[in-house]
């Protein structure tokens, strides 16, 4: 590293750094809510019906975002498959210097990913209620599948079930979303379910249906990055 | 204690950033990448944080008294979002450095010159 590369590194960090300085002695925490803050404060519960204001906010007030999220997690599936697929190593080869993964792994994996797997669906289930979600719920599910392969690193999931469960978890949401349109007040409305009694398990609508979905769906999706990984030449 | 979550957010950004940008190895540079979507995300959150009120649960608050009692829900729930949109892009980062080592055989970046001028 040349030294007036570095000084402009550090120049322009510098600068940055005076930026952010002046936005934080700026700040000033509000003491009153915001207008649309208030608005999800006073209508959530009578709306939606779910307990978890985030949660409403992502699923039912902003739920189109969040389709287009989960999208673009389906395009980088997708893109990060098709960067790889150049270097996938052929059918059952082993690559070079594969280490045991050793018993403790082996055995550790076998107790804990059927765990992880339940808390990761618990997540999602009880996104309405609880800090937690379709988003979180599906990454504890790809961690059983990390975890399942750094026991077995041999081991392939079945590419068919993946694509089933991302590509049917996927539809279902949006034909959750076209009913909404039709049935209730709009595209992606969880009204189109009876909200239920607040704060127990089957209340807000479809609110724990989607986020069900969106779980599945992330969970399938990410298991799918990390097998492309996984599949490439040097790493099995 | 939301200057605190700040100050540490604004911190991460600028070592990411500064992580990024001196080292030479792609994978360090993906880690300083990630270090300071982290500090964004640090940043975002703390905006929300407001002193003396809880998190938006309503399952020990009434939803009556929810507008004084909770703090602003939006930036957490855009949070999630650019959580979930960072691990895409590293993701693809780490995919496409994995490519640029199958096909030079290196990790260093000053071996790709071809698009600099």
């Amino acid at each position: 590293m040349s030294l007036p590369r570095q000084t402009i590194v550090f120049v322009l960090l510098a600068i940055l750094g005076v930026a952010f300085w002046t936005l934080m002695s700026g700040y000033a925490p509000d003491a009153e809510l915001n207008r649309s803050a208030l608005y999800y404060a006073q209508n959530t519960a009578q709306e939606t019906g779910a307990q978890n204001i985030v949660t409403a906010i992502i699923v039912t007030y902003r739920g189109l975002d969040t389709l287009g999220e989960v999208t673009v997690l389906f395009l980088t599936a997708a893109i990060v498959g098709l960067v790889l697929s150049h270097s996938f190593a052929p059918k059952k080869a082993a690559g070079p210097g594969i280490l045991p993964p050793g018993e403790l792994l082996t055995t550790g994996a076998r107790i804990l990913v059927p765990m992880i797997l339940l808390f990761g669906a618990y997540v999602f289930i009880n996104g309405h209620l609880t800090p937690g979600g379709g988003f979180q719920g599906g990454a504890i599910l790809a961690s059983g599948a990390v975890l399942a392969l750094l026991a077995d690193p041999t081991r392939r999931f079945s590419h068919s079930i993946i694509h089933l469960v991302e590509s049917g978890s996927g539809l279902f949401y949006v034909t959750i979303g076209v009913i909404g349109a039709v049935l209730a007040g709009g595209f992606l409305d969880n009204r189109i379910l009876p909200l239920g009694e607040f704060g127990t398990i089957l209340s807000g609508g479809a609110i724990p249906l989607i986020y069900t979905l969106i779980g599945l769906k992330v969970g399938a999706e990410f298991s799918s990055i990390l097998e492309s990984f996984e599949e490439t030449e040097d790493a099995a | 204690m939301s200057e605190i979550a700040m100050f540490t957010g604004f911190i991460l950004i600028l070592m990411g950033l500064y992580g990024a940008l001196t080292h030479r190895d792609i994978i360090r540079m993906i880690v300083g990448f990630t270090i300071a979507d982290a500090g964004v995300n640090i940043v975002l959150v703390s905006v929300g944080m407001m002193a003396g009120r809880t998190a938006p649960i309503l399952d020990v608050i009434a939803p009556a008294d929810a507008a004084a009692a909770i703090i602003d829900p939006v930036p957490q729930a855009l949070v999630l979002t650019a959580i979930v949109i960072g691990l895409g892009i590293t993701a693809l980062m780490l995919a496409y450095a994995y490519r640029l080592f199958r096909f030079r055989g290196s990790l260093d970046i000053s071996e790709f010159r071809d698009l600099k001028w």
